[in-house]
């Protein structure tokens, strides 16, 4: 396939260059472009997401809630408490699928007795997953998953309920701020193989235009924010 | 998919008829175009954000050869493999390919316009694949074995009893026996059986939103879910996009991503949005061994450079034909192709010719809603003008017209003449019209009053003559 693919490539970038009646982007139109492409330009601020922490963190709670997620936001050591607390109120079983995060494993499960918790990835019968989140976006109540060793993305996917533990620190304005992170921790060339932004429960308009939830991902989504 | 615009009057007329469309159609007029305007009015930087939008696609555009490089060897790197493909067929040989590399028997699809302009899930049923859509509207159409109806809401010309009926008939062989009424259980029998097609999947198959160059990466935008379970359950992922998808950075992501859904639904934001870069890493727990990005022109880069540039800022929200009085008249299917409404009208004669789609530029009043609310600010009306003129120029438009123009250029360079005319013909007119105040059938216009009734002139005169009376130009206070 390589040989013949060559040539199509070929063949459509010199179609675009002839209608652009130009060649090859060159000397200082090319380093231009590839400033631009280099040191990305935002764009217009939304500003009702530019406030001190503690009210980004309410704005956050306030977008989840209307996209229908439930929030809780309770002290570290309450949230084990809290996910057991969650699961009994919505007559879901006590057990669930866990993320391998060291992060997560710092919340004390061992004193919920009655949880069970496997860690690993979502398989098709998991009822419940829980996961941690890269960052939450104010703006709009959007959660952010990036895959890797400690979060496969089947847990997003999967489970009927999906229950994420967010560090208030965690929670920033807008995408701009999600893209500084990522290029800070993963390295401006690598970004992992998935990041899953997430605004509440997996829906569906397609039957007469009435949304209706749990299309093909989860039906509930709980987030529980702590503040470390 | 075989076009039927040339029968678009044919189709026009059958949709009218239709009172299970036209039901759908009604919803349609307060549903999706009033969630815009609440959304637009929740953000004040709207309008701001559209111009940025617009500024991001033709600065795109104008060096979109680059862009392109740029995303191919960012994806290479991360281990992915980007395919060119230039004709609608290249890109059937090189997804069927890849599919039979792997030994494919079903492949789960998430919705992809372009996948129904390369006419895809047929040719893959003639290699033995079966191509499972997974987006519940596509599902269903699917199963009826029709096309979509509206880019983002597939099945949106339906009724849940419809949808009902279509299930019972399908799923019956799975053990669902009973007809379902309430539209949660029909959502619920769908996830029933499509979790299971999604785990027994070989290969996924999704389109794009958007390429973004900085990352290589490929970004899906649902509500459902379905592209993501697509993208990470399968070994395999297909990403299957045109070559305008492409933009710069993350950042300019940003600005598009708050216009698309927003124009789209009216949500704040979709509920699913994802960046996938490359196949599984090394550690990871789930995700596909191979990512494949097909790129497809499909004539699109002859349009760059021409008048008609500015249909490549589209980024398929949908929000010109939810807004479009003809599209809410008559829906997607009249329009004879894969794109329905405005863009449809200006995509289509691009994508498969104006002798076949000519019908389709001339299906607008000109009324200019579709422009006003275009996330990219793309001029609809004068594109579609554009299309009417080249139509006119290779003598495609129907005799009657051309006469008529004909005629019209005649009087319209003898002054004189002209008004001679049209004061006889105004005066005539009030003159049989005064009692009803118009007329339901006229000598020479029997095209227009089969359908309507055309108004008598009211007594005072032609514009001309009431120009005149009311003392012509004047200098400007």
């Amino acid at each position: 396939m390589s040989a013949t693919n060559g040539g199509a490539r070929t063949q459509i970038l010199n179609g675009i260059r002839r209608s652009l009646r130009r060649g090859e982007l060159a000397g200082p139109a090319r380093e231009s472009v590839a400033a631009r492409l280099n040191a990305p330009l935002r764009g217009p601020l939304v500003g009702r997401a530019q406030l001190p922490q503690p009210e980004k963190v309410a704005l956050f709670c306030q977008w989840a809630e209307i996209n229908n997620a439930t929030v809780a936001r309770v002290a570290a050591g309450e949230v084990a408490g809290e996910v057991a607390a969650y699961l009994v109120r919505n007559n879901l079983p006590a057990e669930a699928a866990m993320a391998p995060s060291p992060l997560l494993d710092r919340y004390g499960w061992s004193g919920q007795k009655l949880l069970t918790l496997r860690r690993g990835r979502g398989e098709g019968r998991d009822q419940v997953s829980i996961t941690g989140a890269f960052a939450g976006i104010a703006e709009t109540g959007t959660l952010v998953m990036v895959s890797g060793a400690d979060h496969p993305v089947s847990l997003n996917l999967l489970p009927d309920t999906h229950i994420v533990v967010l560090r208030e620190e965690d929670v920033v304005a807008g995408y701009e701020e999600v893209w500084a992170r990522l290029r800070e921790r993963y390295g401006k060339d690598a970004l992992p193989r998935t990041v899953n932004t997430i605004t509440g429960p997996s829906r569906t308009g397609d039957i007469e235009q009435a949304m209706e939830l749990g299309a093909h991902g989860p039906r509930r989504m709980h987030i529980v924010v702590v503040p470390e | 998919m075989q076009s039927t615009s040339r029968n678009f009057h044919h189709n026009v007329e059958d949709a009218l008829a239709n009172p299970n469309l036209q039901d759908s159609l009604a919803k349609l007029k307060v549903g999706f175009s009033e969630r815009r305007r609440q959304a637009v009015e929740r953000l004040p930087e709207f309008e701001a954000l559209r111009d940025a939008a617009r500024d991001i696609k033709n600065h795109t555009l104008a060096n979109l050869d680059f862009y392109l490089e740029e995303f191919e060897r960012k994806v290479t790197a991360l281990g992915g493999h980007v395919h060119w493909a230039p004709t609608a067929a290249d890109a059937r040989r090189i997804i069927t390919e890849l599919c039979l590399s792997v030994g494919a028997r079903t492949i789960a699809k998430s919705k992809s316009m372009i996948s129904e302009e390369i006419g895809i899930n047929d040719h893959l049923e003639a290699q033995g694949i079966a191509p499972i859509e997974t987006d519940l509207g596509e599902y269903i159409i699917q199963l009826r074995r029709e096309p979509p109806s509206h880019i983002i809401a597939p099945a949106v010309h339906l009724t849940k009893d419809q949808v009902a009926d279509t299930f019972l008939e399908h799923h019956r062989a799975l053990g669902f026996t009973q007809r379902l009424t309430e539209r949660s259980d029909l959502v619920a029998e769908a996830r029933h059986v499509l979790r299971q097609k999604f785990l027994d999947a070989d290969v996924g198959l999704t389109g794009a939103n958007f390429l973004v160059a900085e990352t290589g990466s490929s970004m899906l935008v649902t509500n459902e879910g379905n592209a993501d379970l697509s993208n990470t359950l399968p070994r395999m992922h297909i990403v299957l996009a045109s070559i305008e998808k492409v933009i710069p950075t993350l950042e300019d992501a940003a600005v598009l991503l708050r216009v698309l859904a927003r124009s789209a639904t009216g949500q704040e934001s979709s509920v699913y949005t994802t960046l996938n870069t490359g196949p599984k890493r090394s550690g990871d727990l789930d995700g596909p061994s191979q990512y494949h990005v097909v790129i497809l022109d499909n004539g699109r880069s002859s349009v760059l450079g021409t008048d008609m540039q500015e249909m490549l800022r589209c980024i398929r929200c949908g929000a010109c034909m939810n807004h479009c009085p003809v599209y809410g008249a008559i829906g997607g299917h009249a329009y004879g192709w894969v794109y329905p409404g405005p863009i449809g009208a200006v995509l289509t004669p691009q994508l498969i010719g104006v002798e076949e789609a000519s019908n389709l530029p001339n299906a607008s009043t000109f009324c200019g809603r579709c422009e006003s609310v275009c996330p990219v600010r793309i001029p609809l009306p004068k594109l579609m003008r554009h299309w009417r003129e080249r139509e006119f120029e290779r003598h495609l438009t129907p005799k009657a017209v051309r006469q008529g123009l004909a005629l019209w250029s005649f009087l319209a360079q003898r002054p004189k003449l002209y008004r001679l005319l049209t004061g006889w013909t105004n005066r005539t007119l009030a003159l049989f019209g005064r009692g009803e105040g118009r007329f339901r059938a006229l000598p020479l216009a029997s095209g227009w009053t089969r359908f309507r009734d055309f108004p008598a002139p009211e007594s005072g005169g032609t514009f001309h003559a009431q120009w005149a009376r009311h003392g012509g130009a004047r200098p400007r206070p």
